[in-house]
């Protein structure tokens, strides 16, 4: 290998290639940032497009607010399921008052199923189950079903509002916004 | 008589007897070596499997849960895998009776030299290929894939089956939270079957089957492939039904079976039932007993088997390698002691911090 490097003549110093005019330190660093700044502009131009891309014009999803009806529509200890289809809520009407479970397993998101005989909500993935209450009893699920809050609206009416979430292993049960007393 | 052994089939089946039979199954596989990979052996094992398919053919429902085209390549598998088992264990068990003699091994004897890649192996694949690809056309015509109606995230399917590769991970999930199971459990597989050969770096015994010189890698692999992964496969494939509960290979998948499965929390014991103090209020005081106990499961034994049985493993190894390795087989330990806890003491979660989504 030496001998081969060795073999090879050295290029005469101090001769720039014919035609390659000598550019500046300054001059060099100046284009240098002017290059880099561009470009960093014309990613972050590209970049903010595709970020726009993520936010639709037109979203078709439900409400997060949406009103449930009045309170007389709802029977005493029954699990009514007419908004799960839609909404993805379950309203519950004890004798004490009303509250909207979320149809979300604390597991991995599957949606339980209300068994009426069994007076449970029974997750068809991974088995767990939950009462009446929400609260989980059995299975892998480590935590209750949340509930969203429930309000009267000035014309009687329920209004739910799944923007807001009560989760029971924080205390957030207590708060009088997750529960509609009737 | 037909219809008494299916009683006592259902009757006997649970999740405890099925796991704990395969693994009295295996422990006599690798204790029984030569029996389990004799011709006599395999073909009784052949036997029995066939027999119970069979006579289970014989019954409406399992016809119907067997031959479901979701389910046909399971039962597949349990043949192809059961087959590949028993004739890696014959090569092996004939090797060792050569090696105990002295003589070279069957790999050996047929030839030291290197062999080229091409044409040697590249034919075999290609025949192998064609073959395989004439039997996924085949297959494709005559299973026909299901086309369900649109999806809604509402309505979850019972019971709601993960693709079959990932029934055992499923299975796993109804013990561990889902961040272990679906995360770290997957995680550390991958990374654990990736360590092998920088935990194993002894080429002693590599290029040839052989059973004796490397027991400790086979029996952890057969462990943890057919035990705790077929065999979960098969449970979740089979044995799983609505709201996935438990059901007999011949019970009749009623969606309204109720199985009490009431699970506490080892806080819970403990603090409540054991002691009668009530939970502490805060958190770290209520899990410390779990925490201390999952810190002790990790470092006692390896710090005790080191020092004892495993003196000569551990010395082999040199400490990092030896404590990987360590955490590795505990981690897989872990499972089945999950699960024998969970059908013992109906134990949810040993460390249970729903505060901070964190359940052990």
């Amino acid at each position: 290998m030496n001998e081969t490097s060795q073999a090879v003549p050295a290029k005469p110093q101090g001769s720039p290639p014919s035609g390659a005019e000598k550019i500046g330190r300054r001059k060099f660093l100046s284009w240098f940032g002017l290059a880099w700044v561009s470009f960093a502009a014309a990613t972050t131009g590209a970049l903010s497009i595709v970020l726009r891309y993520l936010f639709p014009n037109v979203i078709f999803e439900p409400p997060t607010n949406f009103k449930a009806g009045f309170p007389g529509d709802y029977e005493i200890g029954v699990v009514d399921e007419r908004w799960k289809e839609k909404f993805g809520v379950w309203m519950v009407r004890s004798p004490e008052g009303l509250y909207a479970l979320s149809t979300v397993c604390t597991h991995l998101g599957c949606t339980p199923n209300w068994l009426v005989n069994e007076s449970k909500f029974k997750c068809p993935c991974h088995g767990s189950g939950f009462y009446k209450s929400g609260i989980n009893f059995e299975g892998p699920a480590p935590r209750p079903l949340e509930r969203y809050r429930v309000a009267l609206a000035e014309d009687g009416q329920i209004l739910v509002d799944k923007s807001r979430k009560f989760q029971q292993e924080k205390g957030e049960w207590n708060n009088p916004e997750s529960f509609l007393p009737l | 008589m037909i219809e008494l052994f299916k009683e006592l089939v259902d009757a006997v089946s649970s999740p405890v007897t099925i796991f704990t039979g395969a693994v009295v199954v295996f422990l006599l596989f690798v204790t029984f070596p030569r029996q389990a990979a004799s011709k006599g052996g395999g073909l009784t094992l052949l036997f029995l499997v066939l027999a119970f398919f069979g006579v289970g053919l014989t019954d409406k429902h399992f016809r119907s849960i067997v031959s479901a085209p979701d389910n046909v390549p399971i039962v597949g598998m349990i043949f192809i895998f059961g087959y590949f088992t028993w004739y890696a264990m014959r090569k092996a068990v004939e090797n060792d009776r050569r090696m105990e003699k002295g003589e070279p091994t069957v790999e050996q004897a047929e030839t030291n030299d290197k062999v080229l890649v091409f044409p040697y192996l590249i034919f075999i694949e290609f025949v192998v290929a064609l073959a395989y690809a004439v039997g996924l056309v085949l297959w494709s015509l005559f299973l026909k894939a299901p086309l369900e109606e649109p999806a809604n995230p509402t309505v979850s399917p019972n019971p709601s089956k993960a693709p079959w590769y990932f029934l055992g991970l499923q299975e796993m999930l109804v013990y561990f939270d889902p961040w272990i199971a679906g995360v770290l459990l997957p995680t550390l597989i991958i990374l654990g079957l990736c360590a092998i050969p920088y935990i194993d770096r002894d080429p002693g015994n590599s290029g040839f089957y052989c059973y004796q010189k490397r027991r400790l890698g086979i029996q952890v692999y057969l462990f943890g492939f057919w035990v705790l992964w077929i065999l979960l496969i098969v449970v979740g494939t089979f044995l799983r039904g609505p709201n996935w509960n438990f059901f007999g290979p011949f019970e009749r998948w009623d969606v309204h079976k109720v199985v009490p499965l009431v699970n506490v929390n080892l806080s819970d014991l403990l603090f409540i039932k054991w002691l009668g103090w009530g939970l502490p209020k805060e958190w770290y005081l209520r899990e410390a007993p779990g925490i201390l106990l999952i810190f002790t499961y990790l470092i006692l034994p390896p710090a005790v088997l080191a020092k004892t049985v495993l003196k000569g493993l551990c010395k082999k190894l040199e400490p990092v390698r030896y404590s990987i390795l360590m955490f590795l087989l505990l981690v897989m330990l872990s499972l089945p002691i999950k699960m024998y806890l969970r059908w013992a003491f109906n134990l949810k979660y040993l460390v249970a911090i729903p505060e901070f989504f964190f359940n052990i």
